[in-house]
């Protein structure tokens, strides 16, 4: 341990501490912008570029960084000296005079790091003034938009893009006052290797890095009498939208989230949990057929956007291992656009299905020209969770006080299999969950695999099946990911099946999401939520869902039929 | 033919020194200075008249730069008895008549150039000349690309003494006896950086040489990677057996095409002699050096950011610690070195501590090698002990201010430095002193200015350069600098007022408190120090809206006076036509349509117009 004071008080902390680490010990928040930890990945950013937490430090020339200065034994540490609480001021000023003045009207509006610090620092004018950074916003694709002007050069995106998800699109590029964090050559994200995960966006204190919001044309929709606008939510919607609203992380939002998408006027709300249900069907049918002739193992999940991104973009060798089924979002469009619209006689050009998704790479993965038939796309908009709590803002609806309603029939009844899909292990959980039923029959088939659960970055298990040992993995956050690929290229491990999640611990993780700053406890009580939620209904296996079993007898025949493959199968590209 | 042994290295030097040719040598300086002020086609000349009969008495010799930039070309007679004479302003059509007289005649037309340096390994200061080259040893007189002229000046010695006869302990306690310190500027002890990087766990580590010399008017390390690459090639084994690595590599600027090449050579003819490569002298100690090529960042000078630029990252520092020598190139223990400290690493090796110390003063030991530029007649690069004065390196060795001008300032350490006035002229130079009068070492760089100068505007120039040259990683130097520029920039132009004044001293002291790397930490060090000795300069632009140097255009006047004689040469080439007048009679210049180019006042040929 190394015993230093700080602000005259003693203190003890292990070795290679820093002092932000020793100050938070006594209960000090030191003020800081560019610096970000996110306690469960065990990652932290500490590049020391702001300035902002500046301490001073007996004996030393000048001003210590306290997110990167280690303690010392001995060390004399004060935090709120005049000196360095001016310093600290004349750093968010200089941010503030390099940065747009548009606070009223930016989508990050009280959501700003950089705007709390000011508040809590009683900035009330920008001491200096001169040139601004301008540069082209990049609103080219369906997710994610750049704006680097607002860009503070904190690097949090670096770190996520290049050390948490090794996609490495990011990077700072020019010098001195002209530098900036941009891909290569200033290309457009589009044309770039990003996987739209958003793991950027969720880490941006500013709003430099957004995503592209589809919310007006929604409300157009909805406010033309000739088109029917249904709604699907994804699971990690209702565990999260609540703390737009004031409630605790983790309170599961379901009734009130179905309530208020009916005030706004969707048609008929319902689940991508149904959906993901039917994943199950078709995804466990592959893994089944795969496991039992042996051939093309391990088969690795095919539900999230970001990862198929990755996977075409740097794993082009292993596109014939993923699951060919769709993500739930797509099947559900799939499904809404043929098998609801010919029950409803709806024309499919008349009907507008909307998602709701913890997820920016869904709005890009909506926009493939694969999930679009004669121009009309299987689903027509997505908006994140944080769309839509601005949506029921702007509608003036008090989420609050809102009753708790039901899902619309035949599109949003589900399983607790289906909820969990929203966080990593979910999926894997759901699809052993069927595939035990299947071999082992429904009576005494385990349901609960806990080994698979929780934020851990990479999870192995090895469960019995009908005498059959069956080894799995899960692997959130691409760049955990990325590990376990390289292992499989390898030759090192051998699995079944491996789940696979672009954001660290999953959906509720989504660059999508209520921004977290960081706070991974945040993402804990989430997805103790959706565990709650799975354990709290009725059925918790897919194939138990009755309109699943309903819509197979009535439209699909059997998992992996020629329909199902039409409808509910794709294919992957390198790219 | 490899050498294996210290024994057969002394045999070979003695047969090469054994060898008298009885010609007297014609050293002809083609250092990149010496190159661009026409220094070929002397060469030329003098081969030209070599074989037109000469060459029984005369041999050329290329060497690199003599230090004598101001008149470049350069050559220089020297016999094998050490009698020399030097000729500056060389041209092709003086060979003949140089060659004729010889060390004894006098060639009529030509510039003869008294030499004001001693050699302190080899000789006593007899005649009390003001440098003392140590780091610049060879330079200027061996041939660069031929490795058996640096042998005869005992090269490779120092390392075949390290590995023959010292432990890697001894070797890094030589050099922190010696007290040699960093010459890139900061001035850390070098031997304590050895000493660091020796004590991590064996393995691997690395030696880098840092040669990317940045500082504006800074070309010193370019002079010894051009005039004596072996001497830093060895330094860098030497430093390697000391710390343990295997590898050593040398990050040189790519806009340094001659020293490369003269690397290159170097480091091919080392390997070639067993100096460089596996099993150097026969022992077990392995080294081989490559090069790397930086692209003129500025900021890659500094060690954290200059590693990462090697690693193929963006070229931006880190915070220390971790310090290189405990976590360096690919997170290995590394020593970087700056080209000059190299330089002095063998003549200590062959000399010892003691020997070292006897030069410089106390606390800074040995020489510092200067760049002289700016307002100064005789612009070079000079060698001194340290605890010279500036008055003589600019009076002295520097001839004086140019046209007689008086002398204003001068700005050491770069634009991380400051100016010192002629306050400070007497103070005896060392790491220390610099930095107590408000300026610091840097690498060298020596920008004299003379009273046409105007600091506001010489503070707007340095900080010009930084602002280019920030990485932008952290918020002070990226938006800091730029804030501080803009304030100057707003006092050149008139827009200044008091409170700029103090806006610029309270944000230049946050930014020295807050930068992330010395770059930032040093950047406002110009302004600081302009502020200090010239504050009533800066007064007179935002007081008076005048800038007393007659510099900063915005602030100008330029009226036409009683000289004036009516001839309208002024008139006919105004851009813009603010200029009427009658011939013959007096003209008048329009203030609105001025735009104080200057034009007028470097076409009147009768004085008559004032620039105010």
């Amino acid at each position: 341990m190394i015993n230093l004071k700080i602000n005259n008080t003693p203190v003890s902390v292990p070795e290679g501490s820093t002092i932000l680490e020793a100050a938070e010990k006594l209960g000090l928040k030191i003020p800081t912008l560019c610096h970000i930890k996110w306690d469960s990945f065990n990652t932290e950013h500490r590049c020391g570029s702001c300035r902002i937490c500046v301490v001073e430090v007996t004996g030393r020339p000048n001003l210590a960084p306290s997110c990167c200065t280690p303690v010392a034994e001995g060390m004399d540490v004060h935090t709120n000296t005049n000196r360095a609480i001016r310093a600290r001021r004349t750093m968010l000023e200089l941010l503030l005079s390099n940065h747009p003045k548009d606070c009223l009207v930016c989508s990050k509006n009280q959501e700003c790091e950089l705007q709390k610090l000011a508040s809590a620092f009683n900035i009330h004018h920008i001491k200096y003034e001169g040139a601004q950074s301008e540069f082209p916003v990049d609103e080219n694709g369906a997710a994610i938009r750049r704006d680097m002007s607002k860009c503070i050069m904190c690097r949090r995106c670096e770190t996520a893009c290049n050390v948490v998800q090794t996609v490495g699109v990011l990077s700072g590029v020019n010098r001195g006052f002209n530098a900036v964090v941009a891909p290569e050559n200033f290309a457009q994200l589009t044309d770039t290797a990003c996987t739209f995960c958003g793991q950027c966006v969720q880490a941006c204190p500013v709003g430099a890095l957004t995503e592209i919001g589809y919310k007006d044309e929604v409300w157009e929709h909805l406010n033309n009498p000739k088109k029917t606008v249904i709604v699907q939510t994804a699971p990690a919607v209702r565990v999260a939208i609540g703390e737009e609203f004031g409630f605790q992380a983790g309170e599961i939002s379901t009734g009130k989230l179905v309530a208020a998408l009916r005030r706004i006027g969707f048609a008929k709300v319902f689940d991508t949990d149904w959906s993901a249900d039917l994943t199950i069907m078709e995804e466990g049918t592959e893994l089944l057929e795969r496991i039992k002739s042996g051939e093309n193992l391990p088969l690795l999940t095919s539900c999230c956007p970001g990862w198929v991104n990755f996977l075409e973009h740097q794993f082009p060798d292993l596109l014939h291992m993923p699951s060919t089924a769709k993500s739930p979002q797509q099947m559900f469009g799939a499904i809404a656009k043929s098998y609801y619209a010919e029950k409803t006689g709806i024309d499919p050009s008349n009907l507008i299905v909307v998602s709701i998704m913890p997820c920016l790479a869904k709005k890009y993965e909506a926009s493939r020209p694969e999930f679009a038939h004669n121009g009309v796309r299987d689903v027509d908009y997505v908006l994140s969770t944080r769309e839509l709590a601005s949506m029921i803002k702007e509608a003036g609806i008090v989420f609050d006080r809102l009753p708790d309603e039901q899902y619309d029939s035949p599109l949003g009844e589900s399983t607790g299999a289906a909820v969990i899909f929203g966080a990593s292990g979910g999926v894997l959980e759901a699809a052993l969950r069927t595939a035990a039923a299947w071999l082992e029959g429904d009576k005494d088939s385990p349901i609960d695999f806990v080994a698979v659960r929780g934020l851990e970055g990479i999870k192995e298990a090895t469960v019995t099946i009908a005498g059959i040992e069956l080894k799995a993995a899960v692997a959130s956050g691409l760049g955990n990911v990325r590990k376990l690929l390289e292992r499989i290229q390898r030759g090192e491990a051998q699995y079944h099946a491996i789940e696979i999640m672009a954001c660290p611990g999953g959906c509720i993780n989504g660059g999508g999401q209520p921004y977290n700053h960081g706070n991974t406890a945040i993402l804990e009580a989430r997805k103790d939520a959706l565990y709650r939620a799975d354990k709290g209904l009725p059925i918790r296996k897919s194939h138990l869902n009755p309109s699943i079993i309903k819509i197979y007898d009535e439209y699909l025949g059997k998992p992996n039929s020629e329909k199902a493959h039409k409808l509910l199968h794709t294919h992957y590209y390198a790219k | 033919m490899r050498i294996n042994s210290l024994e057969a290295l002394k045999d070979y030097k003695s047969r090469l020194c054994s060898v008298s040719s009885g010609k007297t040598s014609v050293l002809m300086s083609l250092g990149t200075c010496g190159l661009a002020a026409g220094g070929a086609k002397v060469a030329d000349a003098i081969r030209a008249e070599l074989d037109k009969g000469l060459s029984g008495k005369y041999e050329a010799v290329s060497v690199g730069c003599m230090g004598l930039c101001y008149c470049e070309p350069t050559i220089e007679l020297r016999d094998e008895t050490g009698r020399s004479a030097i000729y500056g302003h060389v041209t092709p059509e003086q060979i003949p008549a140089i060659l004729a007289a010889g060390l004894d005649g006098e060639a009529a037309g030509a510039t003869k150039v008294k030499r004001t340096w001693y050699y302190p390994e080899e000789e006593e200061n007899k005649d009390g000349v003001l440098q003392a080259r140590i780091a610049l040893r060879n330079t200027g007189r061996i041939d660069p690309e031929k490795i058996d002229d640096y042998l005869k000046y005992d090269g490779y010695q120092a390392l075949g003494k390290v590995l023959k006869t010292m432990a890697p302990e001894a070797v890094s306690k030589e050099i922190l006896d010696a007290m040699l310190r960093g010459r890139g500027g900061a001035g850390f002890p070098t031997g304590k950086k050895w000493q660091f990087a020796a004590a991590q766990p064996k393995g691997q580590k690395y030696m880098i040489c840092n040669a990317d010399e940045g500082d504006p008017g800074a070309f010193m390390d370019r002079a010894v990677l051009e005039g004596d690459p072996h001497s830093v090639l060895e330094a860098m084994a030497i430093g390697a057996y000391a710390i343990g690595a295997d590898k050593g590599i040398i990050y040189i600027r790519a806009e340094y095409p001659l020293a490369i090449e003269r690397l290159q050579k170097a480091i091919k003819q080392a390997r070639e002699m067993g100096f460089l490569g596996k099993g150097i002298f026969g022992t077990s100690f392995d080294f081989d050096i490559e090069l790397k090529y930086g692209a003129g960042a500025f900021v890659c000078g500094e060690e954290t950011a200059l590693i990462h630029s090697i690693e193929g990252k963006r070229g931006e520092p880190t915070f220390k610690p971790p310090f290189p020598a405990i976590q360096g190139l690919w997170k290995k223990p590394t020593v970087v070195n700056n080209v000059e400290t190299y330089a002095n690493v063998a003549a200590i090796i062959r000399k010892g501590a003691a020997w070292f110390k006897s030069v410089g003063t106390p606390g800074s030991p040995g020489t510092k090698v200067f760049a002289l530029a700016g307002k100064i007649n005789c612009v070079g690069l000079v060698e001194v002990p340290m605890g010279t004065t500036l008055r003589d390196i600019i009076f002295g060795l520097g001839g004086g201010i140019l046209n007689n001008r008086g002398f204003k300032a001068v700005q050491t350490g770069g634009p991380s430095g400051g100016c010192i006035t002629t306050k400070n002229l007497d103070t005896p130079i060392d790491y220390e002193t610099l930095k107590s009068i408000g300026s610091m070492m840097g690498s060298g760089g020596m920008i004299v200015m003379d009273e046409d100068n105007c600091m506001v505007n010489i503070a707007r120039f340095f900080l010009d350069f930084t602002c280019d040259e920030s990485c932008g990683k952290c918020t002070p130097c990226r938006i800091g600098n730029r804030r501080l520029y803009e304030m100057l920039t707003d006092i050149c132009r008139g827009k200044g007022t008091e409170e700029t004044l103090k806006e610029l001293r309270t944000l230049s002291n946050v930014i020295k408190d807050t930068a992330l790397c010395g770059l930032g930490q040093t950047s406002p060090n110009p302004v600081l120090s302009t502020l200090d000795n010239f504050f009533e300069e800066y007064e007179a632009h935002v007081k008076e809206k005048r800038c007393p140097a007659g510099v900063c255009t915005a602030l100008l006047k330029f009226t036409i006076n009683d000289n004036c004689i009516g001839c309208g040469l002024c008139a006919k080439n105004c851009p813009t036509g603010a200029i009427s007048g009658k011939i013959k009679s007096k003209h008048v210049i329009d203030q609105d349509k001025c735009i104080k180019c200057g034009v007028c006042q470097q076409k009147c040929k009768f004085k008559a117009i004032d620039k105010k």
